[in-house]
C-alpha cells in the first residue's frame, strides 16, 4: 500500500483487492468497496468538477447522496454513458472509465473560469435582467452560450445498449433506509409473519453504523452489530433485503417507488441482468428511516476543494480507510465535529482547531478533544480561506469580527447540524413541523399508513433511534395485522452529540458574502439569496426561483434550510412564516431507462394492424397511423408520387372497381330482448321499424347535443345489431354505451361486446363490385332487386361465413365483406384474384377520403369537432324527430344550437380549379377589412379531384346552407383564396351510381 | 397511483380505472320538460368538493363494471366503494345525496 491517504479501516476489516479505474483518462488504483470519491480521496484527488455558474474549482463536500459537487460522467462508451452521476455513489470496479464535467479543456485549467471575474456581473436573477434585450439575440446568442457555459454534464450520443425492468410488488412492512432506525425496525418488524421489504440506496447497508467507531449495541462495535443484524434477517424466509436500492418517490396509498441498480458496480454484468429495476411497491404500512443529512456552514470561500461535511470525512475514514487531509482546521456549531475530528486524529490527521460558532461549550466531546491536545476556539468563525484548487489555509476570528489569524491547513471539517430527510414523508402529505431546537423540519402529522423513526423523525442519539426503530417495526408489523413473536431490547452504549444547530450565513460582514456559497450546485451565495428579500421576495418559493438555490439536481438537499436562515434572519420573520420548498420526487435523479423499462422501441407503443396487413406491405403500400392501428395510406405504383396514385385508385374505382381494408372499423355486436330500444336511446336514429336484413346510417351524439360517432348498424334478427364505430372512436363508443346501460338504465336487457378484433371488413367499391363478388359467393343473391342498397345478408363466400353489407363510402356500387379475422386474408386475395379481369385496384385511406368528400360524407373528427350538431353537419334527416327521448335530443332544442347561423357543412369550389385549399384554413367574408378579420368558418377537408378534374373542399360556414353561390375569401400567407360556396355533395348528387 | 377497492374483484392499481365524475346524478327521466336552465344545470354544473367527494370509477382494464367511491380529496383516501344503486354511508354523505 503506497497510498499515503490510505489507514486502516475503522472496523478494521483489511482484505480488499486492488481495483483499477481511471479518471479524466488517467489511470488510479482503488479498493474493493471503494466509491469513486473514496478511491480518488486515496490518491489524494480533491478536484473533480468546476462549478455550473463560476466554473469555481471544486471537490468532494458529502460521502452520499446529497453530494453537490462530485458530478461525474460514467461509462467507457457512448451506448454505456451516464452522465451526472455522484462520485460519492459510484462504486468501482476494474475497467470504470469516469470523467470530469463542465470544464474546458482541462479541469485544472478551465476557459470558462474568465466568469469568475466577473461574477459581480452576474447576481440572483442575472439572466432575467441583462439579457433581455434585443429579443432576437436570446435565441442565437445568449442562450447557446449561456447554455455552454453553465452546464452539467452531456447526454450520451447513442442509444441506451442497457435493459431496465420493472418489478410490481406488495409487502405488509416496507422500511426505507436500514442504517440503526430501519435495521432495528425491520428486525422487531420481521418478528412476526409480517412481509418485509427493507431497502437502502447504499452498497452496504448499516447507514450511519458503518461509520461509526465509538459506541456499541448489545456489546458489539457498531458497524459489527449492523452486520450481525442483517445476517438474522437475511435469515428469515419473511426478509427481502435490497441494497443499491433507492426509495425515490411516494404516490398515493402508501405506493412508493424503488430504483434498484443492478450492474453498475460490476466490471463484467451477466448479459440476463438488467441495468436497473423499478420496483412499484405497494405496502401495507411503511416505517421510513430516511436519516439526517449534515448541513455545511455558509462562510466566505466555504467551497473550495478540501472543504468537506465533518460526518463525510469521519465516513471516509472509518468506513473506506482514507483520510482526507492531514492538516485539518474544524468548523462546528454542534458536538458531532468533534467526534469526527477525533476520529481523524486517531487515524493520524493533524487537528489544527476546532473553531466552534457557539459562544460557549462543555460536554463529553469538546472534553475528550481537549483532552487529546486539539485546541478549540468557541464564539469563533471561519470567516475566509484561501487556495486555488485546493484548500491551504483558513482565516479565523471572533464570531463577532476583528483580527484574523490564517491557519494553514489541506482540509476543513465543517457541520451546521442535521437536517431530517422528511422528503418521503412530505411527499405523502404528511404535515411537518418546525422545531425551533434542530432549525429544522420534522415529521408532523401523518396522513399515509406510515411513521417516520431515527434521525429522519429528529432523533439523533443512538439510543432514541434505535428505540424509535424497534417501536416502529413493531407498531408497523401490529397496524398490518401481525403479532410479534416476543419483545427484545437493545443495549445501546454511545454518547450523546446533542442536537445544537445552526442555519443561515455565520458572516457578519454582508460585503463578503458574495463569496459565500449556500447552494454549491447551482452557485447561488447567501449574497444572491439576501439581494433576493431586498428586490421583494418574501416567499422561499419565489426566493428559490429567482436565485434557484435549491433548484439543482441535488434539489438543496445541503441548502435549502441555509437559504430559509438567511431569509429568515433578513427580513426578520421567523422561519416557519418563510416557508418551506415543496419536496417532489425523484428524491435523487432517476434514469429515464428505469422508468421506460421494457416500453421502448417496438414495445413502446402498441401498434394495431389488420389480418391483411401484410398484404399490403407487400404490395409497397405506404402506411398512416389511425390512433395506434397502421392503415394503408395509398398503393404507388413504379414513379408514382401520393397524388398520381391516390388520382388512378380513385379514377379506377370510380370506373371499375377498388378494394379497401375497412377492418379498422370499430365493431360492437348489442344484442338483447331490448337491444332495439337501447339503440333508440343511444343513436340520434329510429330503429324500432328498421327489419332484419337491413342497414342504417347511425348518429350518436353526446349528451350536449354534438356529435360523437356515426357508423352503419345493421339489424341481424330483432334483438341484435351489427353496430360500426369510427376506427378511433370504438373504445369510446362501447365506454359511453357501457356507461348509459349499468347507470342510467339498469333494466335493459342488453349485452355488449366489441367484436373489432373478431371481424375483418374487406370493402369491394366500383361498378363493378357485383361482378367481383357473385362467383364467391354461397347463399345470397346479389342481384340489385334482392339485395338493395343499405342491406345485410348472412351467407358464406369462399367458404368462409360472412355477413354482407351493401354499403358504399364512396358513391358507388359497393360491399363490404365481414369475415371472420382469421379469414381475412384468405378472403381478401381470393377476391383480389377474382377481380383481376376487372382490374381491381387496392386503395389506401387517401382514396377513400376523397371518394367520400366528393359525395359530402362527413368524417367525425374531420367535419366534425365536438361542437358541430346533426343539422349542421347536414345529417338533421338522420335525427327520429318523432323519439320521446334520446342522448343529446334535450340539448338540440337549447337556444345556442337552433340558431341560425350556426356554421353548417358546405361544398367549397375555389375559382382557380387548380388551387387545392388547406384543411383548417380560416374564412372571411372582407379579406380587406381590419385586422382582426372576423372570421366565419373553417375548411374541414380538401383534395384534388380526379373524377371532377379540379380541387373540392368541404367548410364548415355560419348560416353556410344560406350562402349558396356566394364568393368567400381564404386569406394565405401567399395570397387571398376565392371560392365559391355549393352544395356538399359534389358528385352524382342523386345518387344513381350507390343504387345500380 | 392510487389502490382502489373494485366491488366486484376487489382492489387493483388505478391505472386499471377511468374515472367517471361526480356520483349520484341521475339523468333526468324526462329531458324534454326540463326548462334550459335545468338541463344546462344537469350538463354542465357539478360540486368542486373539498373533503369527501362520491365519484363514479369505471374498472376499464378489468371487469368493466361502473361503481361508485367515496374519496377525501384533500388525502385522496377513499373510505368507501360501493356498486351502482347503493347509496353513500349515511354519516360519509356530502352536501348533495
Amino acid at each position: 500500500m503506497t497510498d499515503t491517504y490510505r489507514v486502516r479501516r475503522g472496523d478494521g476489516a483489511e482484505s480488499r483487492n486492488a481495483v483499477h479505474f481511471t479518471f479524466d483518462g488517467k489511470s488510479y488504483q482503488g479498493l474493493a468497496g471503494d466509491t469513486l470519491a473514496s478511491a480518488l480521496i486515496a490518491n489524494g484527488v480533491h478536484l473533480v468538477g468546476r462549478s455550473f455558474k463560476y466554473h469555481r474549482p471544486r471537490g468532494f463536500v458529502s460521502a452520499g447522496s446529497e453530494e453537490p459537487n462530485a458530478l461525474v460522467g460514467v461509462g467507457a462508451t457512448q451506448s454505456r454513458y451516464t452522465p451526472n452521476l455522484l462520485a460519492t455513489q459510484v462504486e468501482i470496479y476494474d475497467g470504470l472509465v469516469a470523467e470530469s464535467q463542465n470544464r474546458w479543456p482541462s479541469l485544472e485549467t478551465d476557459a470558462g473560469f474568465l466568469n469568475e471575474y466577473f461574477s459581480s456581473f452576474l447576481p440572483a436573477g442575472f439572466y432575467y435582467k441583462t439579457f433581455m434585450w434585443p429579443r432576437t439575440a436570446w435565441k442565437k446568442l445568449y442562450e447557446p452560450v449561456i447554455r455552454r457555459m453553465a452546464g452539467l454534464g452531456k447526454a450520451p450520443a447513442e442509444s441506451d445498449a442497457d435493459r431496465y425492468t420493472q418489478v410490481f410488488a406488495h409487502c405488509d412492512v416496507l422500511i426505507v433506509g436500514a442504517g440503526p432506525a430501519g435495521l432495528a425496525a425491520a428486525l422487531e418488524a420481521s418478528n412476526s409473519d409480517a412481509t418485509v421489504i427493507l431497502c437502502d440506496e447504499q452498497a452496504e447497508m448499516g447507514g450511519s453504523l458503518l461509520s461509526d467507531r465509538s459506541a456499541s449495541i448489545d456489546g458489539m462495535q457498531a458497524a459489527d452489530w449492523a452486520r450481525a443484524a442483517l445476517d438474522e434477517l437475511r435469515k428469515r424466509p419473511n426478509v427481502k433485503l435490497m441494497s443499491r436500492t433507492t426509495a425515490f418517490g411516494w404516490y398515493p396509498h402508501n405506493f412508493v417507488g424503488l430504483n434498484e441498480r443492478v450492474t453498475d458496480h460490476l466490471s463484467n454484468p451477466a448479459t440476463n441482468q438488467p441495468r436497473e429495476r423499478l420496483w412499484q411497491v405497494r405496502a401495507k404500512e411503511v416505517v421510513l428511516a430516511a436519516g439526517a443529512i449534515e448541513r455545511p456552514l455558509v462562510f466566505t470561500d466555504n467551497d473550495r476543494p478540501g472543504i468537506m461535511l465533518a460526518g463525510a470525512a469521519r465516513t471516509y475514514v472509518n468506513r473506506y480507510g482514507v483520510v482526507p487531509g492531514k492538516q485539518v482546521v474544524v468548523f462546528t456549531a454542534c458536538d458531532s465535529a468533534y467526534r469526527a475530528a477525533l476520529d481523524l486524529k486517531a487515524a493520524g490527521a493533524k487537528i489544527q482547531v476546532i473553531v466552534d460558532l457557539r459562544k460557549s461549550v462543555s460536554g463529553h466531546w469538546v472534553d475528550k478533544a481537549r483532552a487529546e491536545g486539539i485546541m478549540v476556539r468557541s464564539d469563533s468563525i471561519v470567516r475566509g480561506t484561501s487556495g486555488w484548487l485546493r484548500v491551504k489555509s483558513a482565516q479565523i476570528s471572533n464570531a463577532q469580527g476583528g483580527d484574523a489569524e490564517t491557519v494553514a491547513c489541506d482540509l476543513i471539517l465543517m457541520s451546521g447540524g442535521f437536517t431530517p430527510s422528511v422528503h418521503l414523508f412530505s411527499q405523502s402529505r404528511g404535515k411537518l413541523s418546525y422545531s425551533e431546537e434542530l432549525r429544522a423540519y420534522v415529521p408532523g402529522e401523518s396522513v399515509e399508513r406510515e411513521r417516520s423513526v431515527g434521525a429522519c423523525k429528529g432523533l439523533f442519539a443512538l439510543e432514541s433511534v434505535i428505540e424509535s426503530g424497534a417501536k416502529g417495526g413493531r407498531d408497523a408489523a401490529a397496524k398490518a395485522g401481525f403479532s410479534p413473536r416476543g419483545e427484545r431490547s437493545y443495549t445501546v452504549s454511545a454518547q450523546s452529540v446533542g442536537a445544537d444547530a445552526f442555519i443561515g450565513s455565520v458572516m457578519t460582514d454582508h460585503q463578503a458574502e458574495k463569496r459565500a456559497w449556500v447552494d454549491f450546485q447551482n452557485d447561488v451565495t447567501a449574497k444572491d439569496v439576501r439581494l433576493a428579500t431586498r428586490e421583494g421576495f418574501r416567499s422561499i418559493e419565489h426566493v428559490k426561483r429567482y436565485t434557484t438555490t435549491g433548484m439543482a439536481t441535488d434539489q438543496g438537499k445541503l441548502s435549502n434550510m441555509n437559504a430559509l436562515g438567511v431569509v429568515s434572519k433578513q427580513i426578520d420573520v421567523a422561519v416557519p412564516k418563510v416557508g418551506l420548498t415543496t419536496f417532489r420526487p425523484p428524491y435523487t435523479p432517476t434514469t429515464f431507462g428505469s422508468f421506460a423499462g421494457q416500453s421502448r422501441g417496438d414495445l413502446f407503443d402498441p401498434v394495431r394492424k389488420t389480418s391483411i396487413h401484410a398484404w399490403a406491405e407487400a404490395q409497397g403500400a405506404r402506411f398512416e397511423d389511425v390512433g395506434v392501428w397502421k392503415r394503408a395510406w395509398y398503393f404507388p405504383q413504379v414513379g408514382e408520387d401520393r397524388h398520381a396514385a391516390v388520382a388512378r385508385e380513385c379514377k379506377a374505382t370510380r370506373e371499375s372497381v377498388g378494394i379497401f381494408d375497412a377492418s379498422t372499423l370499430g365493431k360492437i355486436e348489442i344484442v338483447g330482448k331490448d337491444a332495439a330500444e337501447f339503440m333508440n336511446r343511444m343513436y340520434t336514429n329510429a330503429w324500432t321499424k328498421l327489419e332484419p336484413g337491413r342497414l342504417r346510417y347511425g348518429v350518436m351524439l353526446r349528451e350536449d347535443g354534438f356529435i360523437m360517432d356515426d357508423g352503419v348498424v345493421g339489424r341481424m334478427a330483432t334483438d341484435r345489431f351489427h353496430v360500426t364505430t369510427t376506427t378511433g372512436g370504438a373504445a369510446r363508443v362501447l365506454s359511453m354505451m357501457e356507461d348509459y346501460l349499468q347507470t342510467e338504465w339498469p333494466d335493459l336487457e342488453v349485452w355488449l361486446t366489441s367484436t373489432t378484433e373478431q371481424w375483418s371488413v374487406i370493402a369491394l367499391q366500383g361498378p363493378n363490385a357485383r361482378k367481383v363478388l357473385e362467383p364467391l359467393v354461397e347463399g345470397i343473391d346479389l342481384s340489385a332487386d334482392a339485395m338493395p342498397h343499405m342491406s345485410v345478408r348472412e351467407g358464406r363466400i369462399c367458404g368462409v361465413p360472412t355477413r354482407l353489407f351493401r354499403v358504399s363510402f364512396t358513391g358507388e356500387l359497393g360491399f363490404e365483406v365481414n369475415v371472420p379475422a382469421g379469414y381475412g386474408r384468405a378472403v381478401w386475395e381470393a377476391i383480389f384474384a377474382a377481380g383481376k379481369p376487372y382490374g381491381i385496384t387496392p386503395y389506401g385511406t387517401e382514396t377513400m377520403h376523397v371518394l367520400r368528400a366528393e359525395k359530402g360524407y362527413i368524417i367525425v373528427g374531420q367535419e366534425t369537432d365536438g361542437t358541430v350538431t346533426p343539422d349542421d353537419a347536414g345529417l338533421g334527416w338522420a335525427v327520429g324527430k318523432a323519439k320521446r327521448d334520446f342522448v343529446g335530443k334535450r340539448s338540440l332544442s337549447r337556444p345556442a344550437l337552433v340558431r341560425e347561423d350556426r356554421k353548417q357543412l358546405v361544398g367549397l369550389l375555389t375559382t382557380d380549379p387548380k388551387v387545392v385549399l388547406e384543411e383548417g384554413a380560416q374564412i372571411v367574408l372582407d379579406p380587406t377589412h381590419p385586422i382582426p378579420v372576423p372570421m366565419i368558418g373553417h375548411v374541414t377537408s380538401a383534395y384534388w379531384s380526379a373524377t371532377l378534374n379540379r380541387s373540392i373542399a368541404l367548410a364548415l360556414v355560419r348560416g353556410g346552407r344560406s350562402r349558396m353561390g356566394e364568393e368567400l375569401s381564404i386569406p394565405m400567407p401567399d395570397g387571398v383564396i376565392k371560392a365559391k360556396v355549393v352544395d356538399s355533395i359534389l358528385f352524382d348528387p342523386k345518387g344513381e351510381r350507390l343504387n345500380a | 397511483m392510487l389502490l382502489i377497492n373494485c366491488p366486484y374483484c376487489g382492489p387493483r392499481p388505478e391505472a386499471e380505472f377511468a374515472n367517471g365524475g361526480q356520483a349520484h346524478i341521475a339523468r333526468p327521466a324526462d329531458p324534454m320538460s326540463l326548462t334550459d336552465d335545468e338541463w344546462a344545470a344537469y350538463l354542465y354544473m357539478r360540486d368542486n368538493t373539498k373533503g369527501l367527494h362520491h365519484e363514479r370509477w369505471r374498472h376499464a382494464n378489468g371487469c368493466g363494471r361502473f361503481f361508485n367511491a367515496s374519496r377525501d380529496t384533500t388525502t385522496d383516501v377513499i373510505k368507501r366503494t360501493y356498486r351502482m344503486g347503493e347509496r353513500p354511508e349515511a354519516e360519509h354523505q356530502g352536501a348533495k345525496p
